[in-house]
């Protein structure tokens, strides 16, 4: 009986953001069934792929038990970057942002080595991170290369892309980082970090790892934004550092133990992007947006607060 | 160097007021000598917000490791729009405004314990969502909003005694206020006890779930105050008036000196700090540098203040 | 001449230990250890509390650097660059009491940490067979799912993939495994399935350490029983030279026996109670009680469930509870100073005041001269050693730490004062003078719930109650203490 219970409270945990999200779909299919069309999922998750590949970049951080304040403005510094030095000159372009790549990794050096709160540093990084990008793009403009525009705005028929491009990313995530052999290695530093030392394995290389994996997603996600609003600016993104870490957690994360989960994750940046189309379609003010986003964050880890409660 | 240590150890706010003064001599250098009383002046009335934020997040990080108020932003918003709202541009209404404003405040300080101890959640995702809800809150109720702040307001928070501004009057005798309840009552002990090591102050008779709750209520009262002024200050309320404070309410409290681990807080150095933040401000338009500038300064300041104390982190 | 290119087929492997000692500051916890192992045979490490049986393993496993003396495995001198790394290539492993599982990562998964070479196509799925394999070999229909996170596990589960674990091997040689305690969460089938494993290693060519205070496990299991006490092996004997009376008297030795019972106390029976409290262990059928004046001690092996009744009974001061009560204010002496006591920040002065801050204010303030001569009046009466107590509290020794900590619980107005084993590491000057301030405290009418993992401090009670896996197992007056009775109780 104890096995069981245990075992129940781990199926809930992994079922939770599906059923949220099932819900929240089912709410917006029922107000408005003309939204059930390949047309209407693609509106309403145009941002949605932008947001995945950020959220994931917070996840790798998350999974080491730190934490990343600086994805938002680190996005929007890679899209700058995109619309000026990789559309005017690939090759500087290119470069520029694999020294931000490496920057992150530095980063993870840093608070490995002076053991410092993640936290602090990361607030740091995005001051810096938004300084570069307001001194290379000191007001909203350039444009996206002709690629990337073209990448994100493909649409194939009868297939919503930004599902199967977030479908593409959770599982490219769950294989590298839950299947593989050294995904398992960095997972354990997040879970028994003594343990791992006393085995042999190196924490600084893990964590260098997962902040330079945390930088190749910020990479992704700022392209993929510019790609779909063809220009960039400074401040084009600064929210995602709040809504990576909410779509964490909504997706089954936690904060410490290094229990993380890319398919559940995606399925959390999902219900997030949706919940301001269901307020619109629920005739209620888009100024709540915002706020019926903080509530479905409440209620879910409400009802995972109150089954662990139950459960011990 | 060796000198150098007893000062940074014993008084880690010396570093805020030094930068700080260091700013004001290069900003009056640009200036050539001119302009060095009204910099100051200008510095003391605009630190004073970031003080008065700053001083809450400063309990609420002392409260210890993963201690955290990301819903400042949205108090401070929220408490202006409702302040102004009921004010409604009329001096008699005035003392309702205030408590009504502050009423807000406490409400989103006893929401963020509530959802702390009651659901578990960890500080950071629990102030992070109720701040959600504040938000749109304010966005909703504060939408349209063309009220000016009652006269009388906006005479009180510009006005200056002895030519010094009354806000920074005002926040200087939070921060003495704060320094007190720190060192001298029960209450502030226990808040330095629990950041130093929670288990350790429950067993020391220390009501360390009380404790939390009053220094999460008190960091939501303080950005309640803060929206009001504010509001008064810069003639009525906009929905993006607390953006600014999130980052630099945290960055006050490290760059003061405050442990970012919990346990010890610096409050002059909260008053450096913000003094500081806004002085390298000045100097950096003053040589005609962008904002760009100045936001990657003050984010390489950060990282190198907390590397420089971080030892302190690992000694646990 | 050991085959170095095969290991694994050499007949015999010997570990050679020679004079190893360990000091942690005062404490000497290995005096000199003299100790050979063989692979393939089962030893039986047995001894009381602090006798230095886990400081060894730490020392075998590579997880401690003696101080002094010799370390040989087959004839090779291990000098400083013994590791845990380099224990592991030697074919050392060591299952200590902290698990050391990762939680949020599957027991297959878990499996794979400790063998590099589990990687590549498939990994998951061979890492998947061996610890299944070893787990059914070990603890047939254990009903662990290999693809289980290791935190969703109970806690005996938990115990048997870390033992399980142990005992996979890859391409390296397996010599010798250590198991520290490991039926300690097991019920009484699981624990008869692993030391039925056991016995079955010596074919294996495996040597097997084993930690128990189930002594019975130890006598039924081991080829030889190693009984170590004070930092020294004192006995090394085939197992079938002893039987349970035999083993817990080598344990005890007869020096300490005479010291009980000398000092006359009066007896505070009439006296009211002010602690009712019942051990929620199953099977526990005593209830302990503590009288006003009374000095009442926890006794028996550490962490048996003695902590876990002082912090009840200080949960039941704040909150009621159904199963205990207490009827006045409680302070508690932490033992662990670092985790449950020191407030490393702080001077000396205020973690001496913290708990009795209320009591020097003046008007809403604390009065900081107040506060000076409380601090300034217990380090008279404790005797702390400090030149300034406005220094930090790091700066004192550890027995200062210690006695700061006395202060604050005296100095308070509690009637019932908790003590969490709080004489670890101190020295014995200190201990006299505390036992001193104890009685003195105890004669004024305070309540003392002492729990102490020392003999010589059960004599200073007047009352002992010893606990054996949570449960009360004896209730012993002054008149009827003997060490021979706290060791009876306690195995």
């Amino acid at each position: 009986m104890f096995q069981s219970a245990i075992l129940s409270q781990s199926v809930f945990r992994a079922a939770l953001p599906a059923v949220t999200l099932i819900l929240l779909l089912a709410t917006i299919f029922t107000l408005q069934p003309r939204a059930m069309s390949v047309f209407g999922i693609n509106l309403m998750l145009n941002l949605a792929v932008p947001i995945a590949l950020a959220t994931m970049a917070q996840l790798f951080i998350i999974a080491i038990n730190d934490l990343d304040l600086s994805i938002g403005s680190f996005v929007g510094l890679v899209a700058c970057i995109g619309a000026t030095w990789l559309n005017d000159s690939p090759l500087l372009g290119v470069a520029a942002l694999a020294a931000c790549v490496l920057a992150y990794a530095c980063l993870g050096a840093l608070i490995h080595i002076r053991r410092l709160p993640s936290i602090v540093v990361t607030l740091g990084m995005s001051f810096v991170w938004l300084g570069l990008a307001v001194m290379l793009l000191p007001t909203p403009g350039g444009a996206s290369p002709t690629w990337l525009r073209q990448l994100m705005s493909f649409r194939a028929p009868y297939v919503p892309v930004p599902i199967v491009a977030s479908i593409i990313i959770a599982a490219a995530v769950h294989y590298g980082l839950m299947r593989t052999s050294y995904g398992t290695i960095l997972r354990g530093f997040g879970g028994n970090p003594q343990a791992m030392r006393r085995s042999g394995w190196s924490m600084l290389r893990a964590t260098m790892t997962m902040y330079a994996l945390a930088g190749l997603f910020g990479v992704l996600a700022g392209l993929a934004l510019l790609g779909i609003s063809t220009s960039a600016d400074a401040n084009i993104a600064l929210r995602y550092t709040l809504l990576s870490i909410a779509g964490a957690i909504l997706g089954g994360c936690e904060f410490v133990g290094g229990r993380v989960s890319p398919v559940g994750t995606v399925l959390g940046v999902l219900t997030l992007a949706l919940a301001g189309s269901a307020l619109t379609f629920l005739r209620i003010s888009p100024d709540w947006q915002v706020g019926a986003q903080g509530a479905i964050l409440i209620v879910v880890l409400a009802l995972r607060a109150a089954v662990a409660r139950k459960e011990s | 160097m060796t000198r150098c240590i007893p000062l940074s150890t014993g008084k880690p706010w010396f570093w805020s007021f030094a930068a700080a003064f260091g700013a004001w001599g290069l900003l009056v250098l640009f200036l050539n000598g001119r302009g060095a009383e009204e910099a100051i002046t200008a510095a003391l009335a605009f630190a004073a917000f970031f003080v008065i934020v700053g001083l809450g997040q400063m309990m609420v990080i002392t409260l210890g490791p993963g201690n955290i108020d990301l819903s400042i932003p949205a108090v401070i918003t929220l408490s202006g729009c409702v302040a102004m709202r009921v004010m409604n541009g009329q001096d008699a209404a005035i003392l309702p405004g205030v408590l009504a404003a502050l009423a807000c405040g406490v409400a989103v300080g006893g929401f963020n314990n509530l959802l702390i101890h009651l659901l578990r959640m960890p500080p950071i995702i629990a102030t992070l969502s109720s701040s959600f809800l504040v938000q749109s809150a304010a966005i909703s109720y504060g939408r349209g909003l063309q009220v000016q702040p009652p006269q009388a307001l906006q005479d009180f928070a510009t006005s200056r005694l002895y030519g010094i501004p009354i806000n920074a009057i005002f926040a200087v005798l939070l921060a003495a206020t704060v320094g007190v309840m720190l060192t001298r009552t029960v209450y502030g002990r226990s808040v330095l006890a629990v950041g130093q090591n929670a288990r350790a102050a429950w067993l020391a008779g220390v009501h360390v779930g009380l404790v939390r709750c009053v220094t999460y209520v008190l960091c939501a009262l303080f950005a309640s105050v803060c929206g009001v002024l504010l509001a008064g200050f810069s003639g009525g309320a906009s929905l993006d008036m607390g953006q600014e404070y999130l980052l630099a309410s945290i960055a006050v409290v490290v760059i003061g000196g405050s442990s970012v681990a919990g346990g010890r807080a610096n409050v002059p150095g909260i008053w450096g700090a913000s003094l500081f933040l806004f002085l390298l401000v000045s100097m950096l338009n003053t040589l005609g540098l962008g904002a760009g500038i100045r936001l990657t300064l003050t984010g390489l300041i950060i990282i190198a203040v907390i590397t420089l104390a971080g030892g302190e982190t690992s000694q646990r | 001449m050991p085959n170095d290119k095969e290991p694994v087929m050499s007949p015999q492997s010997v570990i050679d230990l020679t004079g190893v000692t360990k000091s942690f500051g005062a404490v000497k916890a290995l005096a000199g250890v003299d100790l050979v192992l063989r692979s393939g045979e089962c030893l039986g490490l047995v001894g009381h509390n602090g006798a230095g049986k886990s400081t060894l393993m730490n020392v075998l496993a590579g997880t401690l650097a003696p101080d002094a003396g010799h370390l040989r495995i087959d004839d090779v001198e291990l000098d400083r660059s013994y590791s845990v790394f380099r224990a592991h290539a030697l074919g050392v492993r060591c299952v200590f009491q902290e698990l050391s599982l990762c939680g949020n990562l599957t027991v297959a998964e878990n499996t794979r940490l400790l063998h590099p070479r589990l990687r590549g196509w498939n990994w998951r799925k061979r890492a998947a067979a061996l610890i299944g394999a070893m787990l059914d070999d070990i603890f047939p229909g254990h009903g662990i799912a290999v693809g289980a996170a290791v935190a969703d596990l109970s806690i005996a589960q938990r115990q048997m993939v870390e033992i399980a674990r142990a005992f996979t091997v890859t391409d390296e040689s397996l010599r010798f495994v250590i198991l520290d305690e490991p039926t300690s969460s097991l019920d009484a089938a699981t624990a008869g399935q692993l030391l039925a494993f056991v016995r079955r290693q010596e074919a294996r060519g495996v040597g097997v350490i084993l930690i128990s205070h189930m002594l019975h496990e130890i006598l039924e299991t081991a080829d030889r029983v190693v009984i170590m006490r004070d930092g020294r092996v004192i006995a090394s004997e085939a197992a079938s030279a002893f039987d349970r009376e035999g083993l817990v008297s080598a344990m005890g030795g007869l020096s300490h026996q005479q010291e009980c019972s000398t000092k006359a106390r009066s007896p505070a029976r009439s006296s009211e109670i002010r602690v009712r409290a019942q051990p929620s262990a199953p099977g526990n059928r005593r209830e302990l009680t503590a009288r006003a004046g009374e000095i009442v001690g926890l006794g028996g092996l550490a962490a048996h469930g003695q902590t876990d009744l002082l912090l009840s009974v200080f949960r039941a001061a704040q909150r009621r509870s159904p199963t205990v009560s207490v009827s006045d204010s409680v302070a508690l002496v932490a033992g662990d100073r670092q985790r449950d006591g020191i407030f490393p920040q702080w001077s000396i002065t205020q973690n001496i005041g913290l708990r009795s801050l209320k009591a020097m204010r003046r008007g809403p303030l604390i009065d900081p001269g107040l506060e000076d001569r409380f601090a300034e009046d217990w380090r008279a009466r404790i005797g702390i050693r400090s030149a300034d107590l406005k220094d930090g509290i790091l700066s004192l020794s550890g027995g200062n730490q210690q006695k700061a900590l006395f202060a604050r619980a005296l100095g308070s107005d509690a009637r019932i004062i908790l003590m969490d084993d709080p004489m670890r590491g101190v020295d014995v000057a200190t201990k006299r003078e505390v036992y001193r301030l104890i009685r003195d405290e105890a004669d004024k009418g305070r309540t003392f719930l002492w729990y102490t993992t020392e003999m010589e401090e059960l004599y200073e009670c007047d009352r002992v109650y010893v606990f054996r896996n949570g449960a009360i197992t004896a209730d012993l007056d002054q008149d009827q203490l003997t060490e021979e009775r706290i060791l009876h109780a306690s195995f």
